[in-house]
C-alpha cells in the first residue's frame, strides 16, 4: 500500500498529464466521426451566441456583395417563373394549386456565423436550430451551389459539416446526364473538390458542369456544384475528376437549409428494419 | 505575473485574441498563428504543476469548442505544458529553488529564443499532425508547421519587444 501511495506521489504529474491527454484524444477521435461529437462543437449556447455577436459586427463589410448575390438570384428565379407562366397560359389553363400539389422540399434561410475552410475537417455554424425546424442531415445550399450537411443541432444553432471536410461524401452527377459519382475533398485546395467513381464512358469535358444527383435523401436534384477543371485519365482504379466550386467557400453569408419532407418515408422503405 | 488576477487576464485575453482575431487571419489561404501558447511561456514556474496543466488544458479545450476541432488544441498545448519543465532545465539550467525567481524576460535572448522556438515547433507539429490525421500529405504537415511557427514566433517576439519597451 505504501509502495502504491509512493508511486502515485512520484508520478502524480505524469498521471495527471495522461488523464488530460486521454480526455483530449478521445474528444479528437470522436470529432472525426460524423454525428458523434455531441460535446465539443461550436453550436452550443455559449459559443454560438458569441459567434453571433462577432458576426453581427463583421457582416457590414460584406453587405454589398451579399446584395449583389441576392439580386442575381432574384433575377434567375423571376426568369424561371416567367418561363412557367408562359407554359401554363399557352398549354394548360388550369392553375396549379400549390397546396394540393405535392411539395417535396422546404427551404429555411439562415446566416453563417462561423466559417472554416483552411483545415482538413471544416465545419460551419449557422444561426438557426431545432426551434426553427433544423434537424440533422439536412442539406445546406446557397444561390451559387452546395455548402454542406447539418450534423449537430442545438435549440437555436446548428453545426454544418462543410463540403470541405474529408468525411464529406455527396452524390453528384454530370449535368444533363445520369452518370453519377461520389463527391469528396482531399483536404488540399478549398476551391477544388474531387468527384470519384464516375463511369469511364461518361462524356466528361473540361468546363462541364457538375450538379447534385438527387440519389440521396439529403440534397435535392440539380443543385449546382462546380465545373470540371481537370480529368485524371489513365490506368488508375479510381477515375478522379477535379471540380472547381462555383462557391467561394471563404466568403459565405446567407444560406438555405433544405428539408426533405419525404426523407422518413424513403428511409423507412430502404431500411424497413430500423 | 504572479497574481491570480494577472493570470486570469492573460488566459482570457489570449483566448479571445485567438478565437476572434488570429483564427481568421488565414494568411495566403492557410497560415494561422497560434499565439495562445504564450500562456505556457508566461505562466510562472511553480513546484506544484497540477493547476498549470489544468489551466493549459482548459485554454486549449475552449479554443477547440470555438474552432470545432475536437480536442486537438487541448492535447497539443497540454503536451508542451508538460514538457516545459524539461526544457527549462535543459536551456536555463534551473533547479527547484530557482523556480520562484525565474522570469523569461530576465534571461538572455539566445536561451529564450531556443526555448520558445523548441516549444512552438513541438506544439505546431503535434497540432498539424492531429489536424491532418493521415499519412497522406505528410509533407503538408511539415510545411504548415514551419510556416505557422514562423508567424507565431514573429508575433511573439514583436509583442514582447513592444510591451517591454513601452514601460
Amino acid at each position: 500500500m505504501q509502495q502504491l501511495i509512493y508511486f502515485f506521489q512520484k508520478f502524480k504529474y505524469f498521471l495527471f498529464f495522461l488523464l488530460l491527454a486521454f480526455i483530449s484524444l478521445a474528444l479528437t477521435f470522436n470529432n472525426l466521426e460524423f454525428h458523434k461529437s455531441k460535446f465539443v462543437n461550436s453550436a452550443n449556447y455559449f459559443t454560438g451566441g458569441l459567434y453571433l455577436k462577432a458576426n453581427n459586427i463583421s457582416e457590414y463589410v460584406g453587405l454589398k456583395s451579399e446584395n449583389k448575390l441576392l439580386a442575381e438570384e432574384n433575377t434567375r428565379l423571376k426568369n424561371i417563373i416567367e418561363n412557367n407562366k408562359s407554359i401554363i397560359y399557352t398549354i394548360d389553363s388550369t392553375v396549379v394549386d400549390s397546396i394540393k400539389y405535392h411539395q417535396k422540399y422546404t427551404f429555411t434561410a439562415a446566416k453563417i456565423i462561423n466559417n472554416n475552410y483552411a483545415k482538413k475537417f471544416n465545419f460551419l455554424t449557422i444561426n438557426k436550430g431545432e426551434n426553427q425546424g433544423i434537424e440533422r442531415e439536412m442539406a445546406v445550399v446557397n444561390s451559387m451551389g452546395i455548402i454542406g450537411i447539418t450534423d449537430n443541432t442545438t435549440e437555436s444553432y446548428a453545426r454544418v459539416q462543410s463540403i470541405l471536410n474529408r468525411n464529406s461524401k455527396i452524390n453528384a452527377r454530370l449535368r444533363n446526364t445520369n452518370y453519377f459519382g461520389t463527391l469528396g475533398w482531399d483536404g488540399l485546395n478549398y476551391n477544388t473538390v474531387q468527384l470519384s467513381d464516375i463511369p469511364r464512358q461518361a462524356p466528361l469535358k473540361i468546363g462541364d458542369t457538375i450538379e447534385t444527383g438527387g440519389k440521396s435523401t439529403i440534397f435535392p436534384e440539380g443543385i449546382l456544384i462546380g465545373t470540371i477543371s481537370k480529368i485524371n485519365k489513365g490506368n488508375t482504379a479510381e477515375n478522379m475528376v477535379y471540380v472547381k466550386l462555383f462557391n467561394d467557400m471563404s466568403n459565405l453569408g446567407y444560406v438555405y437549409v433544405v428539408k426533405n419532407l419525404d426523407k422518413d418515408e424513403i428511409k423507412l422503405l430502404e431500411n424497413p428494419n430500423e | 505575473m504572479n497574481k491570480p488576477l494577472n493570470i486570469l487576464f492573460l488566459f482570457l485575453s489570449l483566448l479571445f485574441l485567438q478565437i476572434f482575431v488570429f483564427n481568421n487571419i488565414s494568411f495566403l489561404g492557410f497560415i494561422n498563428p497560434y499565439i495562445y501558447i504564450i500562456f505556457v511561456f508566461l505562466y510562472p514556474l511553480k513546484e506544484n504543476r497540477i493547476p498549470f496543466l489544468l489551466y493549459a488544458f482548459l485554454l486549449g479545450l475552449i479554443i477547440d469548442f470555438f474552432s470545432d476541432s475536437g480536442g486537438i488544441h487541448a492535447f497539443s498545448i497540454l503536451c508542451i505544458a508538460y514538457l516545459r519543465l524539461f526544457f527549462v532545465r535543459l536551456f536555463f539550467r534551473k533547479v527547484v529553488t530557482d523556480y520562484p525567481f525565474f522570469k523569461l524576460k530576465s534571461e538572455s535572448f539566445g536561451k529564450t529564443f531556443n526555448y520558445v522556438v523548441t516549444l512552438t515547433l513541438i506544439h505546431h507539429l503535434i497540432y498539424f499532425s492531429l489536424a491532418n490525421f493521415s499519412f497522406n500529405n505528410i509533407s503538408n504537415v511539415f510545411l504548415n508547421t514551419i510556416y505557422s511557427s514562423i508567424f507565431t514566433l514573429l508575433l511573439y517576439f514583436l509583442g514582447t519587444y513592444i510591451f517591454t519597451n513601452s514601460k
